[in-house]
């Protein structure tokens, strides 16, 4: 399924930032960045319920905030851009 | 049986930095300034032509995960491939050397890979035909003839040697016939027979490196289902050799490969400008050419085909797996002949 996560992370304290990076990584791992800190993701529910726990492990609750928004099936496939945006090749193969 | 194809990553870029981070793959593109990243478990294999540099860290996670890196030349041929420890069936691969001891079974599985060859190299024949000019019409149906023969003499041939000489006959006459459905750019030399090691013409080259394409897939494919990709039937046993891809691969050449290169070229998507020619007469494709290539062939693969024994239209990329499991269930015995896949 397609899958639109953001998140605020509170980068007032070096805690913060490094929390940042890391939930920055983790993101990294499982979608592609299309904002700095939006990420699209094609998952199964089981590697997004792991991705879930993994990055509530991370954040601060007090301080940070993580929305995940389900988009509707084929939702990729119909990306509307403006400026510099890129449309993600979420199930091509990639040649480089 | 999983239909959602993960990603392949095709890296030919020459001096491209593959590595890894966390869950995350890292590309540094020589000469484009930033960072690329790549989420690891979409990927389901790495392709690499030439020189790309990948971290010792990216290849063993890559074995740990069962995620093949296959080496390729820069020129499109094989030359190695990494799998992590083997997963497959031990019973499915006893079953594979048990048939192919036995001169009987391993005869008729070399026959019906051939005759499925064959059969789809006269398929393209017999379709190109249809549109063409008259004169070259005749040739095309001709050859499609003699095709047809050579399917009939298969039946009655009692060795693997004489099933490999009707191969190679009838391999002469189709190659010898495309000159006559295929019309390249006026500028580029024309193809007049089959030659490798190394081609001297476009059209070879484009044909070289597309089997290295198509044998990479067959090989993903038998690796997928557990089958032993180095015991053929047709090929028998040689070392080094992945003789059961190259079974394998038989069937899916005139459509998959040959079908591919034709239409490249008829649609002017290669040109004189994606080939370099080298001294000693050989031919290779250019970066943008391989580029060019590779780009149509992730395409390609996306088409589906009609395939009549599984009764539903099947992706041309998943086509190999879907046969490699029908061979697997002939070697268990659970069907009483391995079928090809014959285009329609």
């Amino acid at each position: 399924m397609d899958l639109l996560l953001t998140y605020d992370v509170d980068t007032t304290s070096p805690a913060g930032r490094r929390r940042l990076r890391r939930v920055a990584k983790h993101c990294e791992g499982h979608g592609l960045r299309v904002q700095k800190s939006v990420f699209e993701i094609v998952a199964d529910e089981k590697t997004l319920l792991k991705l879930l726990h993994d990055l509530d492990q991370i954040i601060d609750s007090d301080t940070d905030s993580i929305r995940l928004y389900r988009l509707p099936t084929d939702g990729f496939n119909h990306v509307q851009t403006l400026g510099i945006a890129q449309i993600q090749p979420h199930r091509e193969d990639l040649v480089l | 049986m999983t239909t959602e194809l993960l990603n392949t990553l095709y890296v030919q870029t020459q001096g491209t930095d593959l590595r890894l981070e966390q869950d995350t793959l890292r590309i540094h593109l020589p000469d484009t300034p930033g960072r690329r990243t790549l989420p690891l478990r979409r990927l389901d294999g790495i392709v690499v032509y030439g020189h790309i540099n990948l971290s010792t860290e990216l290849i063993t996670r890559c074995a740990q995960d069962k995620r093949p890196v296959t080496w390729m030349s820069r020129g499109g041929r094989y030359l190695a491939r990494l799998d992590g420890a083997a997963r497959s069936n031990v019973l499915l691969r006893h079953a594979q050397h048990q048939r192919h001891d036995d001169t009987g079974a391993r005869l008729g599985i070399a026959r019906n890979l051939v005759a499925g060859k064959i059969r789809n190299s006269r398929w393209i024949l017999l379709r190109a035909a249809r549109d063409a000019a008259p004169a070259r019409r005749e040739h095309a149906r001709k050859a499609a003839e003699d095709l047809a023969a050579a399917i009939d003499k298969l039946s009655a041939a009692e060795s693997i040697d004489v099933v490999m000489g009707i191969e190679g006959q009838a391999a002469r006459n189709y190659f010898a016939a495309l000159p006559h459905i295929l019309s390249t750019a006026t500028d580029l030399p024309p193809f007049t027979h089959r030659n490798r090691r190394p081609p001297t013409d476009p059209v070879n080259a484009a044909l070289s490196f597309t089997y290295g394409l198509l044998r990479s897939l067959v090989h993903g494919a038998l690796e997928q289902v557990g089958l032993d990709p180095y015991l053929g039937f047709l090929h028998g046993l040689r070392p080094g050799k992945p003789a059961l891809a190259l079974d394998l691969m038989e069937e899916f050449r005139p459509v998959l490969a040959d079908r591919f290169v034709l239409t490249q070229f008829n649609r002017r998507q290669l040109r004189a400008s994606h080939f370099d020619h080298l001294s000693g007469g050989a031919v290779s494709l250019t970066e943008d050419g391989r580029k060019e290539l590779i780009g149509a062939w992730q395409e390609w693969k996306t088409q589906t085909w009609e395939h009549p024994i599984a009764g539903r239209e099947v992706p041309a990329g998943l086509l190999p797996v879907v046969q490699a499991r029908i061979l697997a269930r002939h070697l268990r015995g659970e069907l009483p002949g391995y079928l090809p896949w014959t285009a329609s």
